[in-house]
């Protein structure tokens, strides 16, 4: 024996060390599976709703702006007849829309104006109206990329709330419910 | 076969005038185009996130593209453009975003595991060193002792 070492305490702490980084790399692998990539947090939650003007998708002579809805606590929802995931949303817009505590305004967005029209007659319209961009730029300007996406605006015109995907009754309940007793109390 | 031949021939033939012409007017200007691809290059397509735009036929990968084309045409710089984009979509859009405290770990962590790693990898390398390193002449004289006498070796 060359060596006469005594055993050391921490020996059997040693032999953790690869338990321990194995636990350690399958806890963040574990919350990375968690993490929904398509959610990117939106540079434009508390700025002013970017200013748009488009024909209304039920009278195209008429026009909507953002700016219409100023002094109000708002919903705009961004749907297409294309989008299948806004199908599965939609029984919970027009049951947020029936109780009336928030107006919903939506977005016709890359769509074809017969198509969204007969897409609304069929599932029913939650939608104080629908502004109908049919190029995507109103979309561009802001920051859609998946549809369906909401957004809830304060009295000040402010993005104060954006939702990526499907607004389930979970959300409407923990979120936006709540939330709104705030926005409501604010100037 | 022949069909999908004459397919493509015809699509050939008629590329030449007008090659997707509703995607992207006037696609003429070989310079702009240039520029156009390099700074779609660098965005990536939010819809097909391991993509760039430039790579990617979503729809708003299109569209952006098309943005990107508009804005240069109107004169825009490229730093104009990638705050635009910036503005609506966020650090996220950009293949390189910039070194801020939210960023640091994204840039810094990779490095830092690499050094953690030729450290514990030149830890392990010495240490297996230390412990083969030949016996002097005194212990060989010792190590043979012991192995010719094992019972004396026990306590």
């Amino acid at each position: 024996m060359t060596t006469d070492r005594a055993p050391r305490p921490w020996a059997a702490a040693r032999y953790m060390m690869p338990l321990g980084a194995f636990l350690l790399l399958a806890v963040l692998l574990g919350v990375g599976l968690g993490l929904n990539p398509r959610e990117v947090p939106s540079p434009l939650i508390g700025k002013a709703a970017p200013h748009f003007e488009l024909p209304q998708l039920h009278q195209p002579q008429e026009n909507f702006s953002q700016k219409d809805m100023r002094g109000k606590v708002w919903m705009l929802n961004v749907w297409a007849s294309w989008c299948t995931a806004c199908r599965e949303e939609h029984p919970v817009l027009v049951e947020l829309a029936k109780s009336g505590v928030i107006p919903i305004i939506g977005l016709n967005y890359k769509d074809k104006r017969d198509d969204g029209l007969a897409w609304l007659g069929r599932f029913g319209d939650p939608y104080v109206l629908s502004a109908y961009d049919e190029q995507g730029k109103v979309g561009i300007d802001y920051g859609v990329y998946g549809v369906p996406e909401t957004y809830v605006i304060d009295k000040q015109g402010v993005i104060r709330y954006k939702r990526i995907g499907i607004v389930t009754p979970d959300i409407v309940k923990n979120r936006i419910l709540p939330m709104l007793d705030e926005l409501n109390r604010e100037k | 076969m022949k069909n999908k031949l004459i397919a493509a021939a015809l699509m050939c033939a008629t590329a030449l005038p007008g090659w997707a012409s509703e995607a992207q007017p006037a696609a003429v200007d070989v310079a702009l185009e240039k520029r156009v691809m390099a700074l779609a290059e660098e965005l990536r397509c939010l819809v097909c996130q391991n993509q760039t735009i430039a790579d990617s036929h979503a729809g708003l990968a299109v569209d952006l593209k098309n943005q990107i084309r508009e804005k240069l045409g109107a004169g825009m710089s490229e730093r104009e453009i990638i705050d635009y984009m910036v503005a609506r979509y966020g650090d996220f859009v950009l293949y390189r975003p910039p070194v801020k405290a939210t960023t640091m770990l994204l840039w810094f962590g990779p490095p830092l595991l690499l050094l953690l790693g030729l450290w514990l990898f030149a830890r392990t390398v010495l240490r297996r060193r230390a412990i083969a390193t030949p016996l002097s002449p005194d212990e060989q004289v010792r190590a043979r002792a012991l192995l010719d006498n094992r019972e004396s070796d026990r306590p």
